[in-house]
């Protein structure tokens, strides 16, 4: 008996060791673009021409980075990607929060206030969740005309919150499946209406699944090019889009650390996003299949 | 028509009917018990009366108000659930005033009757709480706070206490009770257990199918049940039904059952319209308190027989000695004392008291009326 046991902690011990190393080397693996993108941002042009794109740099410089942010040549002006970050939050913000309230009002709908039809509906929204973007691009685009909407922000909300919908309403119908409709019923004894008891019930037991909901929200309509580079133009465009015509417009050398700051700079809001509110992200994930 | 009337209710899901014109008048001040086992019906008639389900046909008046059609909350009426249904963003003291802040009662008041319901279940220390930390027991107290702080006409209890630990049970049933004879509110109480109807009832509406069986009070049901159902749901140990033959005997109907042994035994009606039935078949229903030793015996009774049988199987519960015997082609199970000296595969001799028997008609398995 003690012989079988020592020898499979021995044998644990061995597929342990192996299972580190494969992770070390996998997160080695994945982090290794980053640290590329971070070393470079911060060298001077020359040592990247140069040298190696490996080593580490030899000056310091944050220089590429206050160029990438505020004076590097985006398309024909000399503006750097500031304008287009606050263009993406001005988009993002207002997309993220009405998908987000428009999903959990459907998930609130379709659990607690059953009606005739209603599995088929939600079957149609999810189906809004498997098509491919580039179908609905110029039926959009048409639509955005007759609204008067095309080229601006507003019509790059509406586009992502029509598509942020389908995802919002998954997760909420699926949270709001496993809330007890007994609550629901107790509330409704007490007095309460339809808006009053989403407002003091659902919403307030609704923390992880709205916190899931803003990260894949806030993600995907920050890191939109297709719908960005389609439907907003020049000065509107946001931040995906000016770090594309960034890269692309530079005219004699190109400036690689800048390039790569900017590309730090788009990524970094998702980044924050993530390890502010990534905790909740599994548990929230989770919440709908195992009660508790 | 009663305080709370239900009159020819009906309820239909699309082609089946799942309640069947149920008729009940409740008096004000009453404690209603809807008992059944589950599927009968009744909590779609308790979720009925709350208005959380449409009416199909028929009417059902609160306080000489017909309510069909009006909103739960318009109704005057608060329900305690199985599952207590306490919002758990809310402190207890959130939860107990929610629906008067609902209803627009301004927040002294709703402070002055928060702390008078809390007062009187007990439970004033657990005022800032969430229900998370609650035991059983205290969401359980919590949950009547929330119905009782309302005033309503009438209460509605949907299983309030399938939740409980056996023990705890016991003791919140007490308190239900005690707490009824208190405050004197009319009560309508779902519930799976007999022994929940029999104690906290002043009346007992058995249902099964869709159907009331029987409506009556807690010694009716139980003395003199409507059929064959009823005599069997309720009661602990079931009553026993056995098959036997109606036969005059020195101008008495006596009924004639198979002993264990294979021999007859003659019982004597206390019914007399039993003669009717000479040469027919019926099924014979006696509960296991009326078949006992000769000396635990109800000595009030004019009627007990002896009868001889062998003890098939002995089982002692420390307060009596449930005794499994053969009578009438059926296992029959006997009451006897503690301490009366009984085993298994012996003959004894019971007493039998036919004051208590029922019978039934095998065809439409209800109970012939004498």
């Amino acid at each position: 008996m003690s012989a079988a046991q020592s020898q499979s902690v021995r044998t644990g011990r061995i597929t342990r060791t192996f299972i580190y190393v494969f992770l070390l080397v996998a997160s080695l693996f994945y982090l290794l673009p980053f640290f590329i993108m971070l070393v470079n941002s911060v060298k001077p042009l020359s040592e990247i021409t140069g040298g190696n794109m490996m080593a580490l740099p030899q000056v310091f410089t944050l220089e590429p980075w206050a160029a990438a942010w505020s004076s590097a040549q985006v398309g024909v002006e000399p503006t750097g990607l500031r304008p287009y970050f606050w263009n993406s939050i001005k988009m993002v913000v207002p997309a993220v929060f009405i998908s987000t309230v428009l999903g959990a009002l459907n998930g609130y709908i379709l659990t607690k206030w059953r009606f005739r039809g209603d599995t088929i509906l939600f079957g149609l929204m999810l189906f809004s969740c498997f098509i491919p973007f580039q179908i609905v691009l110029i039926p959009m685009a048409r639509i955005l005309g007759i609204l008067g909407l095309s080229g601006s922000t507003y019509g790059l909300i509406l586009v992502h919150v029509v598509y942020g919908i389908g995802f919002s309403t998954l997760y909420f119908r699926n949270y709001y499946a496993a809330f007890p409709t007994e609550l629901v019923r107790a509330a409704q004894i007490d007095g309460a209406g339809f808006f009053q008891i989403f407002r003091r019930i659902m919403l307030p037991s609704s923390g992880p699944i709205i916190v899931v909901c803003v990260i894949w929200q806030f993600t995907n309509i920050w890191n939109d090019f297709l719908f960005g580079a389609s439907f907003a133009s020049g000065s509107g465009a946001p931040m995906t889009v000016a770090l594309n015509n960034l890269v692309q417009s530079s005219t004699g050398v190109k400036e690689y650390n800048v390039h790569f700051a900017g590309a730090i700079l788009a990524a970094l809001p998702t980044l924050l996003v993530y390890i502010v509110a990534g905790r909740f992200f599994v548990r929230g994930l989770m919440a709908g299949s195992v009660k508790g | 028509m009663g305080f709370l009337d239900i009159n020819n209710v009906t309820k239909s899901y699309g082609a089946v009917e799942v309640l069947h014109k149920v008729d009940i008048a409740v008096e004000e001040g009453e404690f209603l018990v809807l008992v059944g086992p589950s599927g009968c019906g009744k909590s779609t008639l308790l979720n009925m009366i709350a208005g959380l389900e449409d009416i199909t046909s028929g009417e059902i008046g609160i306080n000489g108000r017909v309510v069909n059609g009006v909103h739960p909350s318009n109704r005057n009426i608060a329900m305690v659930f199985q599952s207590y249904a306490l919002y758990p963003n809310m402190t207890v003291g959130q939860n107990i005033t929610f629906g008067l802040e609902m209803h627009g009662v301004p927040k002294p008041e709703r402070d002055k009757a928060m702390n008078d319901v809390a007062k009187l279940l007990q439970i004033e220390q657990l005022l800032d709480r969430k229900p998370g930390q609650l035991s059983g027991g205290q969401r359980q107290r919590v949950a009547m706070g929330r119905a009782l702080v309302r005033d309503p006409d009438v209460f509605l209890f949907d299983e309030p206490l399938s939740n409980l630990d056996a023990k705890l049970r016991v003791d919140m049933r007490t308190e239900i009770k005690k707490l009824h004879e208190k405050l004197k509110t009319t009560i309508v109480y779902v519930t799976h257990d007999q022994i929940e109807a029999m104690t906290l009832s002043t009346r007992i509406a058995v249902m099964y199918e869709g159907y009331v069986q029987q409506l009556g009070t807690p010694k009716e049901i139980y003395d003199t049940p409507a059929n064959l159902f009823v005599a069997t749901f309720m009661g602990s140990p079931a009553m026993n039904i056995m098959n036997a033959k109606v036969v005059m005997k020195d101008g008495r109907p006596h009924a004639s059952l198979v002993t264990s042994e294979g021999g007859e035994a003659l019982l004597p009606f206390s019914q007399d319209n039993m003669s009717e039935w000479d040469g027919k078949e019926i099924l014979l229903g006696i509960r296991p308190e009326a078949i006992t030793d000769p000396d635990g015996a109800d000595r009030k009774s004019s009627n007990v027989v002896a009868l001889e049988n062998r003890i098939i199987v002995t089982e002692p519960a420390g307060s009596d000695t449930f005794v499994t015997t053969n009578l009438g082609g059926k296992d029959v199970i006997s009451r006897l004392r503690a301490d009366v000296p009984v085993s298994a595969g012996e003959m004894f001799g019971f007493a039998v008291n036919m004051e208590k028997a029922v019978a039934f008609d095998p065809a439409t398995e209800k109970r012939i009326e004498g």
